[in-house]
């Protein structure tokens, strides 16, 4: 008996240990990075600058933050995360609604005709060829216009909507409302739970991409910060660029800032708003994937 | 019929939006797969470009970079399942161990982190861990006496794949994890309680009962990471990728788009996505039949 509760004492311990390892190499990289982007850039290149900074300074985010072209990546950025979002949650969750009612003729051949999509899809050069024939390649619409329904968040929303008893609905249909005006006035402010989840989701889905920007448009003023930021840790010379236009804006700064750290400090500064919502991501996603794993 | 159904016109125009929707951005580029057997150019466009037949498919077998594409696509997906598919699983089960709830919920906090950050970000924390010059890695391996200097991780081909593979792990870790957290919370207490009656200790509660009963749950999850094994996806490979260690980290993803969008080779490009595309589909069926023969389990 009493090897057996030694036993579970060495695994309670062993347990233990082995989380705190995980929460170091999770928080770990981001210590360094922000470390990093409050040190002076030059003394940085030197090597050495792990856990403090050595000559701290926030040089690297006033450069960072006066750049106009990471000005615009932003405000590219937060278009379509706002307006994106907005639209998406908005579409996907009328024909989520629409998909909910058992009632509705051809239901089973609209859904499988949705499902199709989930298990094949036409690949990157026909899509991109389906873009450019509508117009949508080099405008802001590329990053809404694709993104405005997912067959995903459809079957979450559905499912919850699915579990909203019909008799709340039932008196507003006697006073002869229509569907639309249930979906509008009931059926979303009901739903709030799987809409702030799916939203979130979407938010970050939005904030965080890159690769459509990529793809689909080649001027700068269409950029999106994670593309501009992808830009700086791939490519020196790039990052080399921007610390050039930074100095030219900022050139008594010039002693305390290097491509390198200004990166650091562009990590920092695009990882901030994640960090923000985080609590309320929190509070949601995990609501949002059980709802969704029912279903999965 | 007919009545019913103007009787619903309501809802139906709920619905049809999205069909519209799906037709235009789904289906209209599976009809663009037809440049595969084609010789497509934009000014002729999909209708007007001759017919190649499978002179594409034909091509994989002379193109001097498919197979090492290949190889390293499976190289790193097999890796992947080997390692970064239970981790998730082991995770949920450690945290299940937890006996204080602060502490596993701080866990849980910090382990879904990285998730909500982008690729590039996340690719750029572990290109600054790893760097030569200032990445602590190379100062922890220094100090131990492993390295004599440092080494520049990015810029060596092998250890790519490990790189990459480590990456997703942590990345996918806490995430990962929450749908196996649920199916433990899922597991009857009742078991838990006679099993400790019959004298079961932790490990074999864990292993006799906490295991099996998430194991449908593992299956399937099982079953999607097959289908996925010629699947590395763009954005981690393009962000860690460099041209010191191109030759391994090119994978079939990144070259689709590669051919497509700097060799402008739209058919041969849209060729190889699609025997990618139904290789994947193939697999998916194939797991699904063979999980379903020897556990009963499947996702259809």
């Amino acid at each position: 008996m009493s090897s057996t509760r030694f036993g579970s004492r060495a695994f309670d311990i062993f347990n233990v240990l082995v989380m705190i390892a995980v929460v170091i190499v999770t928080l770990g990289p981001f210590w360094f990075t922000i470390v990093g982007s409050l040190n002076n850039g030059l003394d940085y290149l030197r090597g050495g600058v792990y856990f403090w900074p050595r000559e701290f300074t926030w040089a690297n985010y006033r450069a960072v933050l006066v750049d106009s072209t990471i000005y615009q990546a932003f405000m590219v950025t937060g278009f379509r995360t706002i307006v994106g979002t907005l639209i998406h949650v908005l579409f996907t969750s009328l024909i989520a609604y629409g998909m909910s009612r058992t009632y509705l003729i051809g239901r089973n051949f609209y859904m499988a005709v949705i499902m199709f999509t989930m298990f094949f899809g036409g690949g990157l050069i026909p899509t991109y060829i389906l873009y450019k024939d509508l117009g949508l390649l080099n405008t802001v619409w590329v990053y809404i216009v694709p993104g405005m329904f997912s067959v995903w968040d459809m079957i979450i929303i559905m499912s919850f909507m699915r579990t909203i008893p019909d008799a709340l609905l039932e008196s507003a249909r006697m006073d002869g409302a229509g569907e639309y005006r249930l979906f509008l006035q009931f059926i979303l402010p009901l739903s709030k739970p799987v809409l702030a989840a799916i939203t979130l989701f979407n938010g970050v889905y939005h904030w965080n991409s890159y690769f459509d920007a990529m793809m689909f448009t080649t001027k700068d003023s269409l950029q999106t910060v994670q593309l501009f930021l992808m830009r700086m840790v791939t490519s020196a010379d790039f990052a080399q660029g921007v610390n050039a236009s930074a100095l030219a804006n900022i050139p008594s700064q010039a002693m305390k800032i290097s491509p390198e750290t200004m990166k650091l400090a562009m990590m920092m500064v695009v990882s901030i708003p994640i960090i923000l919502i985080y609590p309320f991501l929190q509070k949601y996603f995990v609501k949002g994937i059980m709802i969704g794993s029912i279903k999965g | 019929m007919f009545k019913k159904f103007i009787g619903q016109w309501e809802t139906q125009s709920m619905v049809w939006p999205g069909i519209i929707f799906l037709i235009i951005f789904s289906y209209i580029p599976m009809y663009g797969i037809v440049i595969a057997f084609k010789d497509y150019n934009l000014l002729e466009g999909i209708a007007g470009s001759e017919w190649a037949g499978l002179e594409h498919f034909r091509e994989f077998f002379n193109d001097p970079n498919f197979a090492q594409v290949l190889k390293n696509t499976l190289t790193i997906n097999l890796l992947a399942l080997a390692v970064a598919f239970p981790a998730p699983i082991i995770f949920a089960l450690l945290l299940n161990e937890v006996t204080s709830t602060k502490f596993r919920r701080f866990i849980q906090s910090v382990s879904y982190l990285p998730h909500f950050v982008s690729w590039v970000i996340f690719g750029g924390l572990i290109i600054n861990v790893l760097s030569p010059s200032n990445g602590v890695i190379n100062e922890i391996l220094i100090q131990l006496g492993i390295l004599k200097e440092p080494l520049n991780f990015m810029g060596e081909p092998h250890y790519f794949k490990y790189i990459l593979v480590a990456g997703e792990m942590l990345k996918g870790l806490g995430w990962g994890a929450i749908i196996y957290i649920a199916a433990i919370a899922g597991v009857d207490a009742e078991m838990y309680e006679a099993a400790k009656i019959d004298g079961a200790g932790r490990f074999q509660k864990m292993w006799h009962i906490t295991l099996p009963s998430i194991m449908g749950t593992i299956v399937i999850m099982l079953i999607f990471a097959i289908s996925a094994l010629l699947n590395t996806g763009f954005e981690q490979i393009l962000v860690l990728q460099n041209a010191l260690n191109r030759e391994m980290s090119e994978t079939i993803d990144t070259y689709v788009y590669k051919l497509g969008f700097q060799s402008m080779r739209y058919s041969y490009s849209t060729a190889v996505g699609l025997a990618k595309s139904v290789i994947a589909l193939f697999l998916l069926v194939s797991a699904n039949y063979v999980s379903k023969r020897i556990t009963d389990k499947g996702l259809f």
